[in-house]
């Protein structure tokens, strides 16, 4: 891999580590005393790390001039084992959190274990290391394809890939060891949230470079996704971190602004979290991945451009149903819970668009779990777009906030839209990505579907029954006008539904461990492909055929 | 329109400036009034800031995530009312850089926990829940009480918190560290101070009943004993009762 930089880009690597490595130095020494040290001493050791294979290899020839008729991979290949290392993680993090609900004492007695702790690590975990792993390992696969040229460079995709994983790395080492803001999916601290600021610019400017110099005329509908989730992740990511320091030397800083401003600066970012990294980029993901496994066209271009509009406009207004009946100012409240409803129609264009296209291809998806995984997705997308709009509607959210429905909600999404259109894309790339015939056993890709699924479904089930429970139990009076219930007893009363959320999260873990069985066993020992034609990428017919604009 | 579309998706920049515009408005129209309509945030007169102590408590909250499992925010709702106290205002977490009104109650709202029990209480049920509440499924927090409450960052914090809009007054930022000490050494030296820097009604008292020492378990306990009694606004307000 490292034979395939230039020399120059091989140096242009070692500077950067050079300069992370003084940088690490740095707060390593002068921030003793402090948690940032600790982060100060990891960053230069994976700099480090990283920079005796290259120094090792600095001399190599130059790589063969053959490589600009193919297209640029390594960083793709890298990224998604990395997602699956990272699904692998997460996953076993958040069963473990899910236990802890249902047996608190199953856990170390030092600090970095308990709940508060390690639940930020899971979400961390799944929604940057997995989910970001896979959205940005499919972009750079994606870019390339559609606009038919390779990356422009070799070292920026692997800025991008790494820089973007030490991210996840001190997040999920922070919370571990107390570094965090408590803003929810904007846990890491001001430092590590600039180092993202970086990577994200050099994302995108990678992103613009190979769009400039596509050999199609129109951009396609994927890369519409992947830019806006790359733009406006970065606008919420810089507004919503806004904080002050306690010092240079310190991991601590407090947010710039407080209370009922903060809070909705933080929902903005948090709904649209879900709306641009969840819901922008795996619809990138589903524009590709879904037709060319389908072999059929998407069905309709003009519900791409309404959906993508409509998604993109409307999202931005909705944070405020995380606020319903709080002291946020009214009409702020009803403003989100109005665009709320009217997002369903941009929402299910997409999904009823999705399974359109697979319109006459139905035995393929009886016969392929790979695609089955993407037709299951954009049910679940479906169905979770419309349980969102409905859980923003006052009067059930009066119920339903602050209840493990909203967890149920979020794992519809999660483990129903986002994980499984991120499987079955990635059972689509490996083969594609390693030059195999298909994935070494398509028997244990059924497995896992079936374990998903099944996961998903007692997942979500457990907790409607829990979240609603809950909810009504807080709200029962007796025929006195007396609270009914203390709220003790609603936790009493949850715990067969943990236990079964536990069980449904462990089936749910053990198919991304057969995942990432598999895909050790594709690298390793499965037959390369015979089929030359995807040898030659640069020219793919396949894809002309469904990524091109329908009129 | 669907031409005029078919051209924008030719240009890069033409998609990258569409989908900045598009986005920006909805966050722009409701988050820029709520910096300047002053209806946001009632007027409380009477509020306090946290003292270093109680700061230190609520980094300690913030680090152990119990906001992950409580709510720091009781909503307009009758049930609500008559479990927690009076609905929460927004003036009550006007000092909260950041705001911890949480988004899930696997506990209950601890919003007006302020003098509900003990401070023996606390330190009993934060050292193992299951002590004091046999069925609680919270997590036991044993090192709060080993682990010594780092002071020497406290008047950076002030300064830190000055910076965001908190009134912290210079003389405040000075005896951050001794102030901290003394609001959980009621017999010391430096417990003079505290109530003339952040008003007589300030608990000085030893929290976590370890005198001599200031541990992490004394600032926890701490703040959450001022949980809802920074200001009595709330308590002055008579719109209490028209709830829905
Ligand atoms: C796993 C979720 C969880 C976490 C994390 C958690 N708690 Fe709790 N907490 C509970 C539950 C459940 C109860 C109710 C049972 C009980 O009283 O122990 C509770 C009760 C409480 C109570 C009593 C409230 C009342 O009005 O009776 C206090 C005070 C409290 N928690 C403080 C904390 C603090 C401080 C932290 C962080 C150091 C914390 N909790 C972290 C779940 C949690
Ligand atoms: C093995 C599968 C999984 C299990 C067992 C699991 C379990 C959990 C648990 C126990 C919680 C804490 C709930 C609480 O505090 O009551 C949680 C929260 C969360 N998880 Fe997962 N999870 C899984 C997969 C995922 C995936 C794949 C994603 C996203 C891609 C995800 C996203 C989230 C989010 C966003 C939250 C926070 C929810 C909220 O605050 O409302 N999870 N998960």
């Amino acid at each position: 891999m490292i034979s395939n930089l230039t020399t120059g880009e091989r140096r242009g690597a070692l500077l950067i580590l050079l300069v992370m490595t003084l940088v690490g130095l740095f707060f390593a020494a002068a921030g003793r005393g402090d948690p940032i040290a600790v982060h100060g001493a990891l960053i230069m050791v994976a700099a480090i790390a990283l920079a005796f294979p290259i120094m090792a290899r600095l001399y190599d020839p130059e790589p063969p001039a053959e490589r600009f008729d193919t297209y640029y991979d390594d960083p793709s290949k890298v990224g998604i084992i990395l997602t699956f290392v990272w699904a692998a993680f997460a996953m076993f993090v958040g069963d473990w959190v899910a236990w802890l609900l249902v047996e608190p004492t199953w856990t170390t007695s030092g600090a970095w274990s308990s709940f508060g702790r390690i639940r930020p690590v899971h979400t961390t975990g799944v929604i940057f290391g997995f989910g970001g792993n896979g959205l940005i390992a499919t972009s750079f696969y994606v870019m390339q394809r559609t606009s038919r040229v390779r990356l422009p460079d070799q070292l920026s995709p692997w800025f991008v890939l790494i820089g973007y994983n030490l991210f996840c790395v001190l997040a999920v080492t922070g919370y571990m060891l107390g570094i965090t803001q408590s803003k929810e999916y904007a846990e890491p601290e001001w430092y590590a949230d600039l180092w993202l600021v970086i990577v994200w610019v050099v994302y995108f400017i990678l992103y613009m470079r190979t769009l400039a110099r596509r050999e199609e005329p129109h951009i396609y509908v994927a890369n519409w996704y992947y830019m806006a989730f790359i733009l406006v992740v970065a606008m919420l990511h810089i507004v919503n971190n806004l904080a002050v320091p306690v010092s240079f030397l310190s991991a601590k800083s407090f947010s710039l602004f407080s209370g009922v401003q903060d809070a909705l600066t933080e929902w903005w970012y948090g709904h649209n979290a879900v709306a641009f990294f969840l819901t922008a980029g795996f619809l990138g993901m589903m524009y590709y991945y879904l037709p060319i496994r389908a072999g059929r066209p998407i069905f309709s271009y003009r519900m791409s451009i309404i959906s993508f509009w409509g998604i993109t406009f409307m999202y931005m207004w909705v944070g405020s149903h995380h606020l319903h009946h709080t002291a946020l100012p009214q009409w702020v409240q009803t403003l989100g819970m109005t665009f709320s409803l009217v997002l369903i129609v941009p929402s299910w264009a997409s999904a009823a668009n999705a399974l359109l296209t697979l319109n006459g291809a139905w035995h393929k998806v009886r016969d392929d779990a790979t695609l089955r995984f993407m037709m299951i997705a954009a049910v679940f997308y479906g169905l979770t777009t419309f349980e969102g709009s409905f859980m923003a509607i006052r009067s059930v959210n009066a119920l339903s906030h602050y209840t493990d429905w909203t967890v149920g909600h979020v794992h519809a999404g999660a483990l129903g839209w986002v994980a499984m259109i991120t499987f079955g894309a990635l059972y689509a790339s490996i083969p594609w990505l390693w030059k195999r015939e298909r994935m070494y056993s398509p028997a244990l890709v059924e497995v896992h579907f079936w374990l998903a699924l099944s996961g998903t479904a007692i997942y979500v089930f457990a907790l409607w029954n829990a979240g609603i429970i809950q909810g009504l139990m807080w709200r029962t009076y007796t025929e006195n006008g007396n609270l009914a219930y203390t709220f003790l007893d609603s936790v009493v009363a949850m715990r067969p539904y943990y236990i079964a959320r536990a069980i449904g999260g462990l089936l749910f873990l053990l198919g991304a461990l057969a995942g990432c069985l598999n895909l050790y066993l594709t690298i390793r020992y499965a037959a390369p492909a015979t089929d030359t034609a995807s040898l030659k990428p640069l020219r793919d017919e396949l894809n002309d055929a469904a990524t091109l604009p329908a009129e | 329109m669907f031409k005029l579309h078919y051209r924008l998706e030719r240009r890069a920049i033409g998609m990258t400036l569409g989908i900045i515009a598009a986005a920006s408005i909805g966050g722009f129209v409701e988050i820029a009034p709520l910096f300047t309509i002053h209806q946001t945030v009632e007027a409380a007169p009477d509020m306090r800031v946290y003292t270093p102590l109680e700061l230190a408590g609520r980094n300690i909250y913030i680090r152990e995530g119990c906001y992950a499992c409580h709510s720091q925010m009781i909503r307009t709702l009758r049930d609500e009312v008559e479990r927690y106290g009076h609905y929460s205002l927004a003036v009550e977490s006007k000092y909260d850089h950041p705001m911890l009104w949480g988004s899930k109650r696997t506990g209950p709202d601890i919003a007006r926990l302020g003098g509900k029990y003990s401070d023996e209480w606390h330190v009993r049920h934060l050292l193992n829940p299951r002590d004091v509440v046999p069925v609680s499924i919270m997590p036991a927090y044993g090192w709060l009480m080993e682990n010594d409450l780092r002071t020497d960052d406290l008047s950076d914090q002030l300064t830190a918190q000055r910076v965001v809009g908190v009134p912290y007054t210079p003389d405040m930022i000075r005896n951050a560290a001794d102030d901290a000490y003394g609001q959980a050494n009621p017999d010391s030296s430096r417990a003079k101070g505290v109530k003339t820097r952040y008003g007589e009604e300030t608990n000085i008292r030893s929290f976590a009943g370890a005198p001599g020492r200031l541990t992490e378990m004394d600032a926890l306990v701490a703040y959450l004993q001022i949980l809802g009694h920074l200001t009595d606004a709330a308590s002055r307000d008579t719109v209490a009762k028209d709830l829905e």
